[in-house]
């Protein structure tokens, strides 16, 4: 048995080398493929490119067109704004309520959880967003409940004001993986935490609010963020189910900026509306983690 | 008092149940449509029983279109997804291994900025990783979409770490007085330990894979190349569709895959959401 060498400084040499060995898949890639894109990205938003020339510097047309020349851009913001502004929310409430309600049930737990969640499972898949179109085409099974049980049946995606609700509701039946989320995030909340409330007198409405909703906030301020940046990169849903209309009412952002780069190959436009939508999510995320020091509390904090 | 017990549980699982019957009621609309004879799928939609069940949807549907079969799209998927899957799991494993095992200089802002990479979404990288592609020559093939899962996923990476972080220390000096190098620990003690993240994170990666649809939809333009996603939403297509019966079949055995490893490996699903709260 040979004794740990003494040497440190040979041994923390060693390290760097086996170290740097280990993560370098990671070095390679970041570089590559994210840290040289995005500066690529930056100076390609200053030209014109068009995929076929040669790139050549506007300056801050590009930013300059979308801001005072493009109704559409503004169209696409308002879009997505209303659409991560209400989706995220109603997707967050929703798996709040339904891991409270699980929470409380002792038995089948297991099944209600699968059949619950089975929805996040293939939300990501064309399928879903195919049938999604069918359910709410005019003659789906949504205008079929209504006209079976005598409610008047509508044109949701042909009209501009209720198509985007078909792509929230989309969202939000999806809220299985925030909903086991949740769940975890309950189960650990100590039992003797709601015994001792009990003996103070506390019911149940009052101890959701003491007790629940603070020990919860780290995780809900986890998946509001999580939620926010997926809420506002969404192309699928607005891609596969309306494709952006009726007259442009569910054009996601991300929508317009593949319209842009892949259907019009103007690179440089939609460079620049990629580092615009990059701003935004920066600025939001630091909002959220700023005003989290106000409303969220850390179990470390309480002692 | 024991018969209000019941009465009240008996009340729970009627709501409960017939919200969660609710919430699949879709999944299964499409399944019972993908039975039912084209020229009545919009009949009476929302009944769930096919008035004649009509499997041969599914043999319509595996023909295909621009005589591609389904076969060669789902064959498309497999190989994508599988080498990809491989991919990212041995990179990233090795990544995790580095950062929470080794110590080395300038460990702590290279996690910074895997972490940022994590948050990082793909549209912002989409478009210059685009022309770069272009560049290299490498438009309809699989190279855009396999390559870059080989310098190891974040999320899985951090995935992994936050396992072997489990793994008591002494282990690892244990083997070191024995002789091991890092290399053996890794192989020899860490893999065999981490083995359920690593299951967990293939999972995820065969999900995101066979669900992709941007990088295709970017990347591929033969039909032959297609994978599932790309050939479904092309089949779909609002204004040539006549065929719904054959379309719904193909929706149904496309989210099939997804539903199996679902069922096989709920519980690696479920313990990776709870633990680390990610979406699926």
């Amino acid at each position: 048995m040979k004794p740990v060498p003494p040497n440190k400084k040979l041994n923390t040499g060693n390290q760097n080398v086996t170290g740097y060995a280990f993560i370098s898949p990671f070095l390679i890639g970041l570089f590559s493929l994210t840290l040289f894109p995005i500066l690529y990205s930056l100076y390609l938003s200053f030209t014109d490119f068009d995929l076929m020339g040669t790139p050549n510097w506007i300056g801050l047309d590009n930013y300059q067109r979308m801001f005072t020349e493009d109704p559409t851009f503004w169209k696409s913001m308002k879009v997505t704004f209303f659409y991560a502004g209400v989706a995220v929310p109603i997707r967050l409430v929703f798996a709040l309520l339904v891991a409270l309600a699980l929470n409380k049930v002792v038995e089948m737990v297991g099944l209600y959880r699968t059949l619950l969640y089975l929805p996040s499972v293939v939300g990501g898949s064309i399928a879903v967003s195919i049938m999604w179109r069918q359910l709410f085409g005019n003659d789906g099974a949504f205008n079929s409940i209504l006209a079976s049980i005598g409610l008047p049946t509508h044109s949701w995606l042909g009209d501009p004001d209720t198509a985007i609700w078909t792509l929230i509701v989309l969202y939000g039946w999806q809220f299985g993986s925030s909903m086991l989320i949740f769940l975890a995030g309950l189960r650990n909340i100590p039992k003797t935490f709601y015994e001792a409330s009990s003996v103070d007198g506390a019911g149940p409405i009052r101890q959701f609010f003491i007790i629940t909703i603070p020990l919860l906030t780290p995780v809900i301020l986890f998946n509001t963020i999580m939620q926010v940046i997926q809420g506002f990169m969404a192309f699928t849903p607005s891609f596969v189910v309306t494709n952006g209309g009726p007259v442009n009412s569910t054009l996601l952002y991300v929508l317009y900026m593949y319209q842009r780069a892949f259907e019009y190959f103007d690179m440089g436009y939609a460079s620049a509306m990629a580092w615009v939508m990059l701003v935004i999510i920066a600025i939001f995320t630091a909002l959220i983690f700023k005003s989290s020091e106000h409303w969220v509390h850390y179990e470390s904090d309480a002692k | 008092m024991k018969k209000k017990r019941i009465t009240k549980k008996t009340i729970q699982h009627v709501l409960m149940g017939s919200f969660a019957l609710m919430m699949i009621y879709p999944l299964v609309w499409m399944v019972s449509s993908s039975l039912k004879k084209s020229e009545n799928v919009f009949v009476n939609s929302h009944s769930l029983i096919p008035s004649e069940w009509h499997f041969a949807n599914y043999i319509d549907g595996w023909n295909g279109f621009a005589g591609i079969t389904f076969g060669t799209f789902f064959w498309n998927s497999t190989i994508i997804t599988v080498i990809a899957t491989v991919g990212s799991i041995i990179s990233s494993t090795f990544i995790a291994y580095g950062f929470a095992r080794i110590k080395f200089a300038g460990k702590k802002i290279w996690f910074v900025a895997m972490m940022l990479t994590m948050m990082l979404p793909f549209e912002m990288v989409m478009i210059p990783q685009y022309i770069m592609f272009n560049k290299f020559g490498w438009i309809d093939t699989y190279l855009p979409l396999i390559l870059p899962t080989f310098f190891g996923i974040p999320f899985f990476i951090f995935l992994i770490m936050q396992f072997i972080r489990t793994i008591p220390m002494e282990l690892d000096e244990a083997a070191k007085i024995d002789g091991c190098n890092t290399f053996d620990i890794f192989f020899r003690i860490i893999v065999p330990l981490i083995v359920p993240a690593m299951m967990t994170s293939a999972i995820f990666s065969f999900y995101w894979r066979w669900d992709d649809f941007m990088g295709p939809l970017i990347y591929l333009s033969t039909p032959e190349k297609y994978p599932v996603s790309l050939a479904l939403k092309l089949f779909s297509d609002p204004n040539s569709v006549t065929n719904w019966g054959a379309m719904f079949a193909m929706s149904t055995l496309s989210i099939l895959p997804i539903f199996i490893i679902f069922f096989v490996f709920q519980r690696y699903i479920v313990d990776g959401i709870s633990s680390t709260g990610m979406k699926a």
